[in-house]
């Protein structure tokens, strides 16, 4: 073996590997591309395609018209609605878990992972009955209900209203925000914050200047996560909300069902995926750079 | 020392984490301006007794005073002292300048002055065209520097250093030795240093507190730490030693092991069992019988030579133990041998009767 043919063996080494690498996810590609990828290329096709006077979707005469739609009024309404609830969603859910995932990494080992089980728990039991209890709390005679009008924070119904939508939601997706904000606040080294303490920082400021700048990746994460499923939910407002205001979810699922106008559920739909690929862009050019 | 000179004190200060006292009822008196180490093995008690001159560990039972001043329960923030960690603690997501702007910014000094101080101590540390790095794009020396630099620029009363060049390799740390005590001197800063190196602690410190299991067993310069430590503690743990267990015979006499009488005092009551600790720099290695008569001997036989380069270590079995002896390198055919048969030598003066 001369000398000269060892780039060549090397090459041939890595060509090898690099097959197998792709080989291991060949399954998972081909499930992808029948599952997700065909059916957003189907989306994105429709989007441009024509209804006919039935409510028949017509390929062909390609257009813009459903997204021109999209300026009408009525759907910005539902646009910005569904956009108001999934922010204040995600406010409320960032202000009820923060402390409590600073309040997790802080327990010794065992109490925290009990904890963050005890996080989890919901999910062992499907969203959708859990969706129709929170109907039976929330409704004039609910438990809920009740218990509001008991300590004076105003009586009626909540069912059926914005309010009972973004409680659902909240309810639906706070794990979403602890887990990731748990995560980063974990890893904090906590001598930084003695540091900052011994450097003249008051307790808030060091939490300032210190901790929450660094948990700051949880903070986007988990807003992330709760955003984009809240701005696309379809499930809570349907069965909390009663559908009488609509929301982006419903609203998308109405234009394909009842409308029978396919071109306008798809460019919606594009557009809510528009959103939630801005959203994962942010995710991850705000983690590339702290992590 | 009067009340003015103090600048730390501690009285019957013990602190008690659950069970584990960690440190036991210890009495402490650092002098201003001085360069104080504590040394001690790992879980003594010497971190647990900074941070709480710091602030970040309160005493259980005690007294604290920085310059007189009470310090109870004041949080860190409100105490005159600044700290090295031995992790640095340096803020990830801040440059060198905003780390070492951090405590004057907290303290709300101006924004020109504050460049000002941070342009001074940055040249101080010598770390000049590195203000705008991360720590994370830092050597360990560097993130070292800027540790120290971080608690100088607030000209802290007392400066708390923890360990501080554990992390380093020891080229660089024996470099950074000699710079700190430099640059104590220089900004005349009372400077208290844990550290679990005896080398460190001696190189550097004006005075040395020796601690072990929670309690401070001896304080003093690092001179009379080594020549006449007070335990037997503080004897095996400074630098390399020999015990020779004798029994006391009167107060100014002991018995060896093997029956030798030696002329040394001690206070300790006839027949207490003690030990005579003699460095092995002390002891001197003569062919047998060659050793002067002003000398305690003892006869033995070389079991083994050690060649250091500066030194040569010789291990000579005595009939009841061995010895080691440190002696300067002398060429080849000057050397003893194992098997060899000699004296070995030392002065009375040159021991120091331990209990124990």
């Amino acid at each position: 073996m001369t000398v000269e043919t060892m780039p060549g063996l090397e090459h041939k080494a890595e060509r090898a590997e690099s097959r197998r690498g792709f080989l291991l996810g060949l399954p998972a590609m081909v499930y992808l591309l029948i599952f997700f990828v065909i059916p957003l290329g189907i989306v994105i096709t429709y989007s441009f395609a024509t209804r006919t006077r039935s409510g028949r979707t017509e390929l062909g005469n390609w257009n813009v018209e459903a997204y021109r739609r999209l300026g009408e009024d009525a759907v910005r309404a539902v646009a910005f609605r569904s956009l108001w609830i999934a922010l204040l969603t995600t406010l409320i859910c960032l202000a009820l878990a923060y402390p409590l995932a600073y309040f997790i990494s802080t327990r010794s080992p065992a109490v925290r992972n009990m904890m963050l089980v005890a996080v989890m728990i919901p999910f062992w039991s499907n969203f959708l009955i859990r969706t129709y209890a929170w109907r039976v709390l929330l409704d004039s005679d609910g438990l809920f209900t009740q218990l509001v009008s008991a300590v004076g924070l105003g009586g009626g119904r909540i069912l059926f209203t914005s309010k009972a939508v973004i409680l659902g939601l909240v309810y639906g997706y706070l794990p979403f925000m602890v887990l990731p904000l748990y995560a980063s606040i974990e890893r904090i080294d906590w001598s930084l914050v003695e540091g900052a303490r011994d450097l003249y920082a008051s307790g808030w400021m060091a939490f300032r200047r210190v901790v929450w700048p660094l948990s700051r990746p949880g903070v986007v994460a988990g807003s992330i996560l709760v955003f984009v499923p809240s701005f696309g939910a379809f499930v809570t407002p349907a069965i909390l909300g009663g559908n009488k205001k609509g929301l982006m979810g419903s609203y998308i699922v109405d234009q394909f069902m009842d409308a029978r106008n396919g071109p306008l559920g798809a460019s919606l739909s594009v557009v809510v995926l528009g959103v939630m690929l801005v959203g994962t862009l942010v995710y991850f050019r705000q983690g590339g750079r702290t992590l | 020392m009067s009340e003015a000179t103090i600048a730390v004190e501690l009285l019957g200060v013990t602190k008690r984490f659950g069970d584990v006292t960690a440190v036991d009822d210890i009495d402490l008196t650092i002098a201003d301006g001085e360069f104080f180490s504590l040394l001690g093995p790992s879980g003594c008690g010497k971190t647990t007794t900074l941070r709480m001159i710091a602030g970040l560990e309160l005493p259980t039972q005690g007294t604290l005073k920085i310059h007189g001043d009470e310090m109870g329960l004041r949080p860190p923030n409100k105490r005159p002292v600044n700290t090295v960690f031995q992790s640095y603690a340096l803020f990830p997501h801040m440059d060198v300048r905003a780390n070492i702007g951090f405590g004057l910014e907290m303290r709300k000094v101006g924004k020109d002055e504050r460049t000002e101080l941070i342009d001074w101590v940055i040249n101080l540390v010598e770390m000049g065209g590195l203000g705008h790095r991360r720590p994370g794009q830092l050597s360990g020396g560097q993130q070292q520097r800027v540790a120290l630099a971080r608690a100088l620029v607030n000209r802290p009363e007392v400066l708390l250093l923890d360990e501080p060049l554990g992390a380093l390799d020891l080229k660089l740390r024996q470099q950074m030795q000699t710079e700190l005590k430099n640059l104590q001197r220089e900004v005349g800063i009372t400077f208290v240093y844990v550290t679990h190196d005896q080398e460190e602690a001696v190189t550097m410190s004006d005075r040395i507190g020796v601690m072990h299991e929670g309690r401070v067993l001896q304080i003093d310069t690092p001179e009379a730490i080594y020549e006449r430590p007070t335990t037997r503690f503080v004897a095996d743990f400074i630098g390399r030693t020999n015990f020779l267990e004798a029994t006391v015979a009167s107060g100014d006499e002991v018995v060896l092991g093997n029956g030798d009488r030696l002329r040394v005092s001690s206070d300790q009551a006839e027949g207490t069992a003690v030990a005579i600790t003699v460095r092995p720099e002390r002891l001197t290695v003569h062919g047998r019988g060659q050793a002067p008569d002003s000398r305690h001997r003892l006869d033995g036989v070389v079991d083994s030579v050690v060649y250091l380069g500066n030194a040569i270590i010789y291990s000579v079995s005595v009939d009841w133990m061995h010895l080691e002896i440190r002696c300067p390198a002398t060429l080849a055919g000057d050397r003893r041998h194992p098997g060899d048969q000699v004296t070995v030598s030392f002065d009375p003066d040159h021991t120091s009767v331990l209990v124990g």
